[in-house]
This record gives structure tokens, C-alpha cells and sequence, in this order.
């Protein structure tokens, strides 16, 4: 049975390594649904987290296909329950619907919004949350025209796991 | 004197500064090559003006295609056991390796491919030869790297070579862009040790062997399957030892060929869907089914439902994302092969399953009654390609190396050429890649100068490469090179004839007068359409000193059997 999966990804930081992180994916057709790379808590290292909904049996093959690869240095997979993790979402939106009336107001207050940034014709909300939540809100908004939205991949902390640092100490001791 | 003079001179250059051509060609020496294989062009040229310097210590093989380059440095590779390297230049000379470098990376060889790039300023502005070889490559190399500045160069070389010949083996490519092949560096060579995020040894797991022991010792009937690992390892002996201690039945797939002698009473032959009767068969009878070094192919499983389910599966594999990829192994035992086998046989018990032997030998004589003897001594007019097997047989004695190409004529060379040494067979596995034969025999022969080696191709993958006959021509390469013409892509006709109600579309060759080709190139050669001249041609080339060319006029609607067709489990193998 397909599930969503978050797969986190540690590499050397290198040009070009986000191509063979997804080449492992579109090789086997399989969608990324979202990804956020970013550098993690040891230097030089890259983390990528990537959402697909897969079987477990062919995700293991794809983890096990990233960890070949020789700049990876290690690929972990979690069910959303093993995880914390968050996602961030802008709304663009005609400032005059934020004066003018109490409504998309009381909306941006009941989802526990925060406003970025207040122009004259425009403002910027933001709203941090899971997919749904997010998604809730653009609902909202929607009937009061929104002029841009745009959500960023899932970042996510795993629940149990080695510490990076720990792991990365003892492969650097097995090359000694 | 001399002598004194050539090594303060190699002082010199291992602390002086130099160009990164230089710098490059100086690393391949550090890393005691002296043998690679390529084509010049624009982008590569600072380089092949540093080679003129070293010929004597470097020896480069002008090809007639990049294509040929890296199937000869394939060749070398799989006959030496060493890293092949080739070059080329930017744009197509890149893209012409393409093929050589997935072929490499299916069938595990090491290799390091060196490319020209435009200059730096330029890349990514769609210039003169200019291509992304370092995108297009990536889903096929093991791994890949562009250098655009020369201080790079010592270290990218060491790496490419470690990483091409650690581990699981594979090919691996630098681009190097032309200015850094100008630019001055100040050269140091050290070899390359070893990185966090790429671990290339693990210790045995303990448990892992003692599970597989213990199945092993408690099987009735156990059977092994052998793929190339025991080769890439060096662990012939330890495989042997294994086997005979566990009296354990061994069935090799066409990359593991050679690795156990042909004649060995253990070795119960070829897996796969042109392979034998009796370990197909058997894959679906026996309770433990030890895999060493092989990656269970489709071409070796068939349908995978249907495959070794009442067996336990032991699987040694150096690979992690190779273990449960295809086929579940109940155990796995991750590791080098000439590590796993050593210790795994210290924990087995002698045994011998004779009657377990003696039912693989009843299926063996059905297949020789069926299908053997008369693919050995047709009654039929036409010559088959396995009675040209056979008589290369008689004269190698099995000390030849045999290069194929893809078809039918390689899977009849697979089944029916004999070996007594490993790394003998070298042919295209997981790509089939046609075309193949003919530039790795090349690479063997240079690899091997003392070996007799044969090429056999059937004549549509002999017109795709067969412009280096003249890299044959030029450097004397006493190859003998078989061809099997059956004026027919074989194979592709054997299929149509089976599955596509015999509608030959476009496998039918009109082939020009391969002997007069041939002999422009000064290579002796003769044409057989007659039995009776078999013999006496085999032996001429077979005596022959330089390079030989035989042609076998072979029967056009052949077809080689056993069978297993597409999507049918292996115990349905057909004898005809």
C-alpha cells in the first residue's frame, strides 16, 4: 500500500548532487511531492527532505539507491508520526480586504497568521503549519482574491534517531 | 647515468610547477598507468600535447570512435582486472562514450573516463563543441566531477581512481575544462584514502554468517548461483574451496563465467533465459539458494513470482541496494565476497549432496540429447555456431579469452566455450550493448599480450564497431576475430519467429564482402561455408601469429535453445 513518506538526506555539500538525488527518483517515476535542502547543524553537510507517497518495498530500494551514491553520506526514511515537521506558506493579498471589512480580519486571527508585510495595495501573510492547515487557510482567503500563493517544500526533525554528528564521527572513523 | 638523470627529472616534475595537461598525464603515471585509449579533439588538445612528451611511459591507443576507445578500455579492464581509462574531447567526443560508460556502470567495471570541456568562461553558453557531459553522465557513472581549475587535477584523479576500483567497481568520469588544462599548478600526487560518504569495507556481521551456516549445513539441497563479484573480489579460490567444502552445486550467470573452471564437477552451468536445462530447472527444486556476487537479473530470474519460492535465500553481496532489490534473501551477508567466503566456509560442515548432483545430471543429459549434440554436430547441412564453439574449444584448449558481442551468437558462446582461467569471458551482461566485441577484444589483447584472444560477433554487431579494424590495422593487435554470419540480427529474428508470427521486419542483412573489407586492412582472413573447412581454419587462426579474420557462413534461421521465454517462470525452460 502507498503512503507518504518524508526521507531525509544527508550529503557533501557539491555542485551538481541535487541532480543525482533526483535522477534515483525520475528513473523509477516516482513524483516528489515536495523537497527542502538546506545546510544542516555540521558543516558542509546538506540535508534534503524529500516527500513521496510510496510503498515502503520501493522505498527502501530508493533509500538504499541515494545511499549509493558516493557523495551521500547517509538516507533515512519516517512516517509522518516519526517526525516533526512544518511547512511554510505566503499569501499575497489586496490590502483594502484586510481595511475595508472585519472579516478576512477575524480569518488571518482564527488561523493564527502573522502579517509580514503591509504596503498600500498589498499584503503579505504568512502562516506556518501542515499541508492542511495552510491549505485551510488559502480556503479562506480565496473568496476575497488571493494575488499570490506560494508554500515551501516540508522541512522535518525526526523523532528518534543518532545524532548527525555522532554518525558522521564514526564514519570518519572507519576511513582513518 | 641515464638512469640518474630520469629520476631527478622525476623529482623535478613531482615538486615543480607544470600545466594541468601535464599535471593530468603525471597523475596517470602516478597511478601506474601506462596503457589508455582515445580520440583528440579541440577541447582535449593541451592534453594529447603533454601525452607526445610521455609515449614511452604512457602508451596512447588512437581508436577509430570514442566508442571504440571506451569498449577497449572496458576490455583491458575486464582481462587485467585493472582500471581502464579512456579520453575524448568535448561535445560528441563526450557524448560518443555515453554508451561505453553505461555499459561500464551495469556491468561493474572500473573505469575512468577522462573529457575536454570548452573553456570556462564559456560553459553553459552553447560554444563550439560544448555539451553537458557532466548532467548527461550523471545517471550513469558512479560518480563524476568537473575540474575548472589545474590544482584539482592531482586530487580528482586520485579519487576518480579510487572510487572506479573500490567497492562495487564502476566507471567514473573528470571533464576537465581547457583552461585548467593550460593553467599552471604546483604538482603533488598522493594517492586518494578514503571518504565519510563513501564506505567501501564493512566488518562481517557475525550473526549474518552464522544464519547462512547454519542454513547451508542444514540444507538437502542446496545450490549456488555465481555472478561476476567472484571475479571483481579476486575470490576464485576462496569460491572454490566454499563449494567443494559444502559439496554445493554451482550455476554461474554470464558475468560470472570463468571464475570457476568449465570442467569443474561442481559446476552445473549457465543461468538465464538461454542458459541450461538443469540449474534453471533446479532454481525451482533446491531449499537453499546461496547467491555470491550476482544481482538477480531478469534475464537470469524470469518471472519473479514465480522464482525460488520454496527455497531460503542466502544472499553475499557487497552492494547494500542490491540485497532484497529483486529477490528477498532470508539472509544477507553484506560484504566482499573473498571476505564473506572465507568466513563462511570456516563455519560449514563437509558435505556432499550426490543425489542431490545426481538429478542435475539427469536434466544435463536430457538437455545434451535435445539440444546439445546436435548444436555440437548438426545432421543438418547448415553450420551451427556452436560446432564453431566447439572447434575453437578443441584448439584453446580453454586458456583463450573469448570477447562476444550481443545476440545469439554470444549467448552460444556463453553455453559452449570452455574456460580454465577467470576473467576469460568479457561481454557485454546487463546492457547488450552490440557493438561491444570488437574494441574490447582490442583492449583485452592489449591487456593480455600473451593470451590468445577471440572475438566472436555476429555480423550486425560487427558492422556497428567495425571501424576499428583499423586501430587493429595500425597497432598490429593479433586479435582473431570470429564472425558468425548468419545474414540476420539472430536474435531479434528468433523472436519474431516465436512471437511475432515470423514477421521479419528489418532484421534481414544484406552484408558486403567482409573479406575484401578485411583485407584492406591487411588482416588475414578466410570465409568457411563448408564443414569440412572448419576444422583446418580454426587451427590456421588459431596458429596464426598476427590478426585473423574467419568468417562462418552459419545456418540463417538457427535459434538457440534452452528458452526461457519473457514473463515464464525458469522451470518452464524450453528445450525447443
Amino acid at each position: 500500500m502507498k503512503k507518504r513518506y518524508t526521507i531525509s538526506v544527508f550529503t557533501e555539500n557539491r555542485v551538481g548532487l541535487l541532480n543525482r538525488v533526483t535522477i534515483i527518483f525520475t528513473r523509477r517515476k516516482i513524483n516528489i511531492e515536495s523537497m527542502a535542502v538546506s545546510d544542516s547543524e555540521v558543516e558542509n553537510v546538506h540535508r534534503y527532505t524529500i516527500v513521496i507517497t510510496e510503498t515502503e518495498d520501493m522505498l527502501k530500494k530508493v533509500v538504499l539507491q541515494l545511499e549509493k551514491q558516493v557523495e551521500i553520506i547517509r538516507a533515512f526514511y519516517h512516517e509522518d508520526e516519526q517526525i516533526v515537521y512544518q511547512e511554510l506558506a505566503l499569501y499575497k493579498v489586496p490590502t483594502d480586504i484586510l481595511v475595508a471589512g472585519k472579516e478576512a480580519e477575524k480569518i488571518v486571527r482564527s488561523h493564527y497568521a502573522r502579517v509580514l508585510s503591509v504596503e498600500s495595495n498589498f499584503t503579505v501573510i504568512e502562516k506556518t503549519g501542515h499541508k492542511d492547515e495552510t491549505h485551510a487557510l488559502f480556503n479562506d482567503l480565496k473568496p476575497f482574491g488571493i494575488l499570490e500563493f506560494v508554500r515551501s517544500g516540508r522541512i522535518a526533525i525526526s523523532k528518534p534517531m543518532k545524532t548527525l554528528t555522532s554518525i558522521i564521527e564514526e564514519l570518519e572513523n572507519n576511513i582513518k | 647515468m641515464k638512469t640518474i638523470e630520469l629520476e631527478k627529472e622525476n623529482l623535478l616534475t613531482k615538486t615543480n610547477t607544470m600545466s594541468g595537461a601535464q599535471a593530468l598525464v603525471q597523475a596517470l603515471i602516478d597511478e601506474n598507468v601506462n596503457l589508455i585509449f582515445g580520440y583528440p579533439g579541440g577541447a582535449i588538445m593541451p592534453v594529447y600535447d603533454a601525452l607526445y612528451d610521455v609515449e614511452d611511459q604512457l602508451n596512447h591507443i588512437l581508436t577509430r570512435h570514442e566508442q571504440g576507445a571506451i569498449h577497449a578500455a572496458q576490455g583491458y579492464a575486464r582481462a587485467t582486472g585493472k582500471v581502464g581509462v579512456c579520453m575524448a574531447t568535448s561535445g560528441p567526443g563526450a557524448t560518443n562514450l555515453i554508451t561505453g560508460i553505461a555499459d561500464a556502470q551495469i556491468d561493474s567495471t572500473p573505469l575512468v573516463c577522462i573529457t575536454g570541456q570548452v573553456h570556462s568562461h564559456l560553459l553553459g553558453t552553447d560554444a563550439f563543441q560544448e555539451t553537458d557531459v557532466i548532467g548527461i553522465s550523471m545517471p550513469v557513472t558512479k560518480w563524476n566531477y568537473q575540474v575548472t581549475r589545474a590544482e584539482e587535477i592531482p586530487e580528482a584523479i586520485a579519487k576518480a581512481f579510487y572510487i572506479a576500483r573500490s567497492g562495487r567497481p564502476g566507471p567514473v568520469l573528470i571533464d576537465i575544462t581547457k583552461d585548467a588544462q593550460f593553467e599552471k599548478l604546483k604538482y603533488s600526487y598522493q594517492p586518494f584514502k578514503g571518504m565519510r560518504s563513501y564506505q567501501t569495507k564493512n566488518n562481517l556481521n557475525q550473526d549474518q554468517l552464522r544464519n547462512a551456516a547454519d542454513l547451508i549445513n542444514s540444507a538437502e539441497k542446496p545450490m549456488v548461483l555465481f555472478g561476476q563479484g567472484v571475479i571483481l573480489s579476486e575470490a576464485e579460490k576462496e569460491f572454490k574451496t566454499f563449494i567443494e567444502k559444502a559439496g554445493i552445486p554451482a550455476a554461474w550467470t554470464i558475468m560470472g563465467l570463468s571464475a570457476l573452471e568449465s570442467d569443474h564437477f561442481l559446476n552445473v552451468g549457465m543461468l538465464g533465459m538461454h542458459g541450461n536445462y538443469a540449474p534453471n530447472k533446479m532454481t525451482n527444486e533446491c531449499d537453499v539458494l546461496i547467491a555470491v556476487g550476482m544481482r538477480f537479473d531478469d534475464r537470469v530470474t524470469g518471472d519473479l513470482s514465480r522464482y525460488a519460492k520454496q527455497a531460503k535465500v542466502v544472499h553475499l553481496e557487497i552492494d547494500p541496494a542490491e540485497i532484497d532489490k529483486n529477490v528477498k534473501a532470508d539472509v544477507a551477508v553484506l560484504g566482499d565476497a573473498k571476505e564473506s567466503l572465507s568466513a563462511l566456509t570456516e563455519l560449514l560442515q563437509e558435505n556432499e549432496h550426490l543425489s542431490w548432483l545426481q538429478e542435475f545430471r539427469k536434466l544435463e543429459h536430457e538437455e545434451h540429447e535435445t539440444v546439445i549434440s546436435e548444436e555440437l554436430r548438426p545432421s543438418v547441412e547448415a553450420l551451427s555456431m556452436g560446432e564453431v564453439l566447439h572447434e575453437i574449444n578443441k584448439n584453446t584448449k580453454g586458456e583463450a579469452i573469448v570477447v562476444t558481442d550481443v545476440g545469439q551468437h554470444q549467448m552460444v558462446a556463453c553455453r559452449y566455450a570452455k574456460f580454465k582461467r577467470s576473467k576469460s569471458m568479457i561481454t557485454s551482461g546487463g546492457l547488450g550493448t552490440m557493438g561491444f566485441c570488437l574494441p574490447a577484444a582490442i583492449g583485452a589483447k592489449m591487456g593480455q599480450p600473451d593470451k590468445e584472444v577471440i572475438a566472436v560477433i555476429g555480423d550486425g554487431g560487427f558492422q556497428m564497431t567495425i571501424q576499428e579494424l583499423g586501430t587493429i590495422f595500425q597497432k598490429k593487435t593479433a586479435v582473431k576475430i570470429v564472425v558468425l554470419n548468419n545474414e540476420f540480427l539472430g536474435m531479434v529474428r528468433q523472436w519474431q519467429e516465436l512471437f511475432f508470427d515470423k514477421r521479419y521486419a528489418s532484421t534481414t542483412m544484406a552484408n558486403p564482402d567482409f573479406q575484401s573489407i578485411v583485407k584492406g586492412y591487411g588482416i588475414a582472413a578466410k570465409k568457411v561455408t563448408k564443414r569440412e573447412d572448419l576444422e583446418s581454419a580454426v587451427s590456421e587462426m588459431t596458429n596464426h601469429k598476427g590478426a585473423y579474420f574467419l568468417e562462418v557462413k552459419v545456418g540463417k534461421e538457427n535459434n538457440v535453445f534452452p528458452m526461457v521465454p519473457t514473463g515464464a517462470s525458469v522451470s518452464e525452460i524450453r528445450l525447443k
